[in-house]
Order: C-alpha cells, then sequence, then structure tokens
C-alpha cells in the first residue's frame, strides 16, 4: 500500500511538475499575493469546504476516474500541497459545508451529514444521515448549494428548471405562465434545520424566492446576513432579436448579487436587472420591450456585475492574513459565460467586492484571473476552451484562499506574501 | 457522343454538384448562427455539462441520420450521455425548418470544424422523416 502511495504520489508530481513550473499556477494577482496548484486532476471539484485543521474537501459534479464523488486532501507536510488524497460516495452534485464536527454534501436532491472525528477524518463515509430529500432535480439548474447560518440551520438553493418560465422552455414565442408554477418547489432559497433528520419541502421554509439559480451563497456572519448570486436568464437575443442585438444580449441582463432576508424577493422570472439603464427591466415574456420598469417590490441588488459570467461560489473573507481591505469583504467566483456567443466570452475570474459598513461598496474587482489559460489572457469564443473553470471557493485556517475548478479539477492556494 | 464531350458533362455535373453542395453549406451556416450557434458555440464545441458538442461528437459523425433529423425538428428534452460526459439542458424544437433546410443545416454541421461526416441530402431528410413517422406508431 505505502508502495502504492509513493507510485501514485510520484506519478502526481510529474504530472504537476510543469503547471507548478508556472509562475502563480498560471494565475495573475494583485501585488505581494501568490498562488499553487494545491491539487490537480481530482474530477470536477464543484464546491470546496475546509475544516479548522485544514482538511479540504471537494463534492464532485461525477464520480472521478476512481468512483469517488467527495474527496478529501489533506497537506500533512504542509507544503501547500495536498498528499494524502483519498475519497468516497457515488453521488454527483455541488453543495459541501464544514459544520462543527459535521460535515454536509449535497446530491443534486438530498443533502446528507457525516461525522467528523478527531483527525477529520469521516466516521460513516458509507452511511450518512439524510437531512433532507426530495428537492427538486429536473436537470436544468440542479445544483443544491448549502450554506449555514450562525445558528444550525441550512440554507439551500434550489434553481429553477428554467430560462424563464416560458410555457415551453426555451422555445421561441412561448409565453411567460402566470404566476410562475416552478417558484412554489424551486427559483428560491429554501431554510431546512440542520440537525434534524429525513426532512422534505414540507418541514422546510421558502426563504428567499424570484431567484433562477443561484450557485454561490454564504452566511456574512458581522451582519448576520445571507448573500447570493444569481445567474440571470439566457438568450434575449434569440427569441427577440427585434428587441434586442447580439451585442446588447452579451451584456444583458446584469449577475446579481442579492443581500436576502427572510421574505425577500427577486423577482424572476418577471423582471431581469439591465446594467446599463441600472434598473429592474420587465422580462420580454411578460410583455417587455426591454425599456418598461419593473415592480418596485423586487429586490435590488448589492452589486451588478457582467451579464452571464455564471457567479459559482460566494465567500465572505473573515481571516486577518490577507490586507485589511480584504476583511469583511466578497470573493466571488465566475465559472465563464456561454450566452455572450457570438461575442467572445468572459468571466473565469475571481472577483472582489468590497464592504464598508456592512454594506457592498459596488465597486468590485478582478482579484485573481487567468484560469482559462490562455496566451496573455486572450478572450475565448468558447467556455470549454478554458483550461480551468473557477468554481468553489473556501478560507483555510491560515487566512489563505482555495480556489477549485471543475473541470478537470484543479485546487488553486492564494496567500499574501506579507 | 465522344470521350471528350462525354467526359465534359460529367465534369460539368460534378461542378454543379460541387457548387450545389457549397450553397447548402453556405444555407446551413446562416441556420447555423440564427438557431444553433447560441448553445452549441461558433466552433461546435458545446458547452461542458449543459450543450453537447457537435465537434467530434461521435452520433453526429454516425450514420443514424433519422435521430439527428428528429432531434432537430421535435427538440430533445432528456440528459444526454456522449462520449462519456453528460449534457442537461433542453433543446428548441423547429417545427418550422423544411426538409431542405434540415438537410443544409446538418450539411453544415457534419463538414465543418473537424467534422468529415458528409452531406446530408432532402431526400435523406424525407426519409428520415417517414422513418420517425413509422417508428412513432
Amino acid at each position: 500500500m505505502k508502495k502504492l502511495t509513493q507510485l501514485v504520489s510520484v506519478a502526481f508530481l510529474a504530472f504537476s511538475l510543469p503547471v507548478l513550473a508556472q509562475e502563480n499556477a498560471g494565475l495573475k494577482l494583485p501585488e505581494g499575493f501568490k498562488a499553487n496548484l494545491f491539487a490537480n486532476n481530482i474530477g470536477a471539484a464543484r464546491h470546496i469546504a475546509i475544516t479548522k485543521s485544514g482538511v479540504v474537501f471537494a463534492k464532485l459534479n461525477n464520480s472521478n476516474k476512481d468512483g469517488n464523488s467527495i474527496v478529501r486532501l489533506e497537506d500533512a507536510n504542509n507544503d501547500g500541497v495536498a498528499d494524502k488524497i483519498n475519497g468516497w460516495a457515488k453521488y454527483g452534485g455541488t453543495g459541501i459545508f464544514v459544520k462543527g464536527n459535521n460535515l454536509y454534501a449535497s446530491s443534486n436532491e438530498a443533502i446528507f451529514k457525516y461525522e467528523l472525528n478527531s483527525k477529520d477524518e469521516v466516521v460513516n463515509p458509507l452511511a450518512p444521515v439524510t437531512i433532507v430529500s426530495g428537492l427538486i432535480d429536473r436537470r436544468q439548474h440542479n445544483s443544491k448549494s448549502i450554506t449555514f447560518d450562525m445558528a444550525n440551520n441550512i440554507y439551500v438553493n434550489i434553481g429553477a428548471y428554467s430560462n424563464a418560465c416560458q410555457e415551453k422552455d426555451r422555445m421561441p414565442g412561448s409565453q411567460g405562465m402566470m404566476p410562475c408554477p416552478i417558484l412554489d418547489s424551486a427559483g428560491g432559497i429554501w431554510k431546512f434545520d440542520g440537525s434534524k433528520e429525513n426532512q422534505t419541502y414540507k418541514d422546510g421554509k421558502r426563504y428567499g424566492t424570484g431567484l433562477r439559480n443561484v450557485i454561490g451563497l454564504d452566511w456574512n456572519t458581522t451582519t448576520n446576513q445571507l448573500y447570493v448570486a444569481q445567474h440571470g436568464r439566457d438568450q434575449l437575443n434569440s427569441f427577440y432579436p427585434n428587441l434586442y442585438s447580439d451585442a446588447q444580449n452579451a451584456e444583458l441582463p446584469a449577475e446579481t448579487f442579492y443581500e436576502i432576508k427572510e421574505g425577500d424577493n427577486a423577482g424572476w422570472p418577471y423582471i431581469y436587472y439591465d446594467p446599463i439603464q441600472h434598473r429592474k427591466i420587465v422580462s420580454p415574456e411578460y410583455g417587455g420591450d426591454s425599456k418598461k420598469e419593473g415592480s418596485s417590490e423586487y429586490k435590488e441588488p448589492a452589486v451588478a456585475f457582467p451579464a452571464h459570467m455564471a457567479p459559482m461560489a460566494v465567500l465572505f473573507y473573515t481571516g486577518n492574513q490577507f490586507p485589511a481591505k480584504y476583511k469583511n469583504g466578497a470573493f466571488i467566483s465566475f465559472h465563464g459565460s456561454w450566452n455572450r456567443a457570438p461575442l467572445p466570452q468572459e468571466g473565469f475570474f475571481v472577483a472582489f467586492v468590497p464592504f464598508k459598513d456592512g454594506k457592498a461598496t459596488g465597486e468590485w474587482e478582478i482579484f485573481a484571473n487567468g484560469f482559462a489559460g490562455t496566451e496573455n489572457g486572450a478572450k475565448i469564443a468558447n467556455p470549454s476552451k478554458a483550461k480551468a473553470r473557477p468554481c468553489g471557493l473556501a478560507q483555510g485556517p491560515d487566512g489563505s484562499i482555495y480556489v477549485s475548478d471543475d473541470t478537470k479539477g484543479a485546487i488553486f492556494k492564494i496567500s499574501y506574501n506579507k | 457522343m465522344n470521350k471528350v464531350s462525354k467526359f465534359s458533362l460529367l465534369f460539368f455535373f460534378l461542378v454543379l454538384a460541387q457548387w450545389g453542395n457549397a450553397q447548402n453549406k453556405i444555407n446551413g451556416k446562416k441556420i447555423y448562427e440564427t438557431r444553433c450557434l447560441v448553445c452549441h458555440q461558433s466552433d461546435g464545441g458545446g458547452v461542458p455539462n449543459m450543450n453537447p458538442p457537435l465537434d467530434g461528437a461521435s452520433n453526429v459523425n454516425g450514420k443514424d441520420i433519422a435521430r439527428l433529423v428528429k432531434i432537430i425538428r421535435n427538440g430533445y428534452d432528456e440528459r444526454v450521455a456522449l462520449d462519456g460526459m453528460y449534457y442537461n439542458n433542453a433543446m428548441a424544437a423547429n417545427p418550422d425548418l423544411k426538409e431542405e433546410a434540415i438537410a443544409d443545416v446538418l450539411t453544415y454541421i457534419r463538414t465543418s470544424w473537424s467534422n468529415k461526416a458528409g452531406v446530408v441530402t432532402t431526400s435523406q431528410v424525407k426519409a428520415a422523416l417517414v422513418k420517425n413517422k413509422a417508428a412513432k406508431k
């Protein structure tokens, strides 16, 4: 076994060396930051979670080549690179979260709980406790991302299995359904008790609605509020070429970042947020003409990002390693767009949103770029050409942050060089 | 008819056929750009986890034309497993696309990027529609 592990490690190193040789693992970072590959090729790593001792858990979109869909990574010799890697579980999914001595993970329809021992090893890999099951999975927007508040409540995204709640999804000319029936069981954030077993919809509460698909969400512990990043709707130009040009579709609608209080409604599918007019606009499926303003009952975004970049994770930075401006601000990973075509795609970076007095300042910046791996940061036409696509974000005990990639499964570790 | 004129006639038809194919491909490209490109992308590469690639895809380059015609005409709303990957998004139907247009867009798709599967004719599409109709009964 030891020989095998050595062999695997040598093979792993041999494969990683050319990449490691790149400065900062190919990433472009602000002055004073450095990055290295913590792991590579572990499988399509969606969200990641880190224990107090620094053990990283990654939830994979599908089982990897070893047949595992959750991977545990430990850096036992503390050199910044995972040297002890193993895994388990057979269900694909996105959500993973460490809460106390428990590890929570989600499939595309359920949330499971595992127990961790004093070495942050999972005690019951084959027999998790089912916390919630029966959540809608109709393939489209089925990631059940999870986060916790400061009590023991879970917040789970249940994405709408639709683009704009048309009678026929993504069918040109099909009208929007009024009211949108999807919102009863999806298109929002649901709240469940993290300690109760075998819950279903009836045990949970719809906490926020009118959210098409939220993959990134995090609890802001300084303000005690939930923050979510929504994937805005697609294809305004393909369904309404008379109202939207290709160039307009590439910029519409914004990817929106919201502070969500209980009962908030962000307005999907009835409205979208236009980052150029700086207002909510009635969706064309609901009688909009690209200018008609939407109802004021719907939530205003805290930050409006460029269209289609696909926010995948939100991380409020509570560490002390990074310079003071990052404290209590939010990192957001962007997977990279596809619906800007025929224009070049955007995203493939991690952004930073500064917060002041518990509110987002709106002046966001690119924090880590270069994941797509193109020469001199050239744009790409198709997200499948990106070498890596940023997905999960997590903060290590030393204040470094980790970024996962859900193409081949790299994990980047980003630290500040004091 | 002497040998030379036979040869010229053959040559003339070959040129005509080539010119016809080129016209079909140009028309197919237009249809692709308005209806397909947004999801399957300009390079036919698709979008990971969402929309399957057409470039290099085994079934796009395969012999089952009837299946390709059916997907274009009726749309598709199932999880697709293709060449070891899964794709989740639904595809809209194209009930208004005529046989000739389906043939043109399939010709464009099957002869573009790295694809070399060749031309699809209008009569192949017609035969496929008959076959699909029979299979439905």
